[in-house]
């Protein structure tokens, strides 16, 4: 089961000086929101963001993160 | 003879093609059956333009031919003239600060800055994606 700390982290690692912020929805460990700030985002849409954020986790989206809202932003 | 997923696939495709406003959920504006789901269609029924909304529950298959074709994961999922607006956070986001409303060419409700509402109201036609294989 992912902790926050361990989407924290893996958001930061994927996305170049992203600051990241994750809380647990439900104490479940499968209902997530992320707060992420990276200045790669200055380029995209918000559509485009929150793809970026999506794909650091692939098929974990809908499986074992059953749902991860997502707030995201360039600064 | 095509694969069935493509089926579904085209049907999807022609859904988001026909109708200007669509929305992929779970269960039915009347009965929806995921929060994200509810807030997403409370925020169109507040917005009062007529949409047409299909459940993707019924078959496992038209959730995967839908993040197929729109690269978008999760359900929900709002199409506005073809195009994805995005899922519950972009939705409520753009509900919130009236780009939604400018998005779907409705006014936007007068008393804004307003919080997404909660719940759905009751209002919008569902609607099938037909499975019509064997």
């Amino acid at each position: 089961m992912p902790s926050p700390e361990q989407l924290k982290e893996r958001i930061e690692v994927a996305i170049p000086d992203a600051r990241v912020e994750v809380t647990d929805l439900t104490g479940g460990g499968d209902h997530f929101r992320a707060t992420v700030v990276a200045p790669e985002f200055a380029t995209m849409s918000r559509l485009q963001q929150h793809r970026r954020v999506y794909a650091v986790f692939g098929a974990e989206i809908g499986g074992a993160i059953h749902a991860l809202s997502l707030e995201t932003r360039a600064e | 003879m095509s694969e069935p997923t493509n089926e579904i696939r085209e049907a999807i495709a022609g859904a988001i093609g026909e109708h200007e406003v669509i929305l992929f959920m779970k269960g039915t504006p009347e009965r929806p059956m995921c929060g994200f789901s509810a807030r997403t269609a409370a925020a169109l029924e507040a917005l009062g333009k007529p949409y047409a909304a299909v459940d993707v529950l019924p078959d496992p298959r038209i959730r995967q031919e839908l993040s197929l074709l729109s690269d978008w994961p999760t359900i929900p999922q709002l199409f506005v003239k073809g195009e994805l607006v995005g899922g519950c956070d972009i939705v409520t986001e753009m509900y919130e600060s009236g780009e939604l409303a400018q998005v779907m060419g409705v006014e936007a409700p007068s008393e804004a800055p307003a919080e997404a509402p909660a719940a759905a109201e009751p209002g919008a036609p569902p609607m099938q994606i037909e499975n019509k294989l064997a």
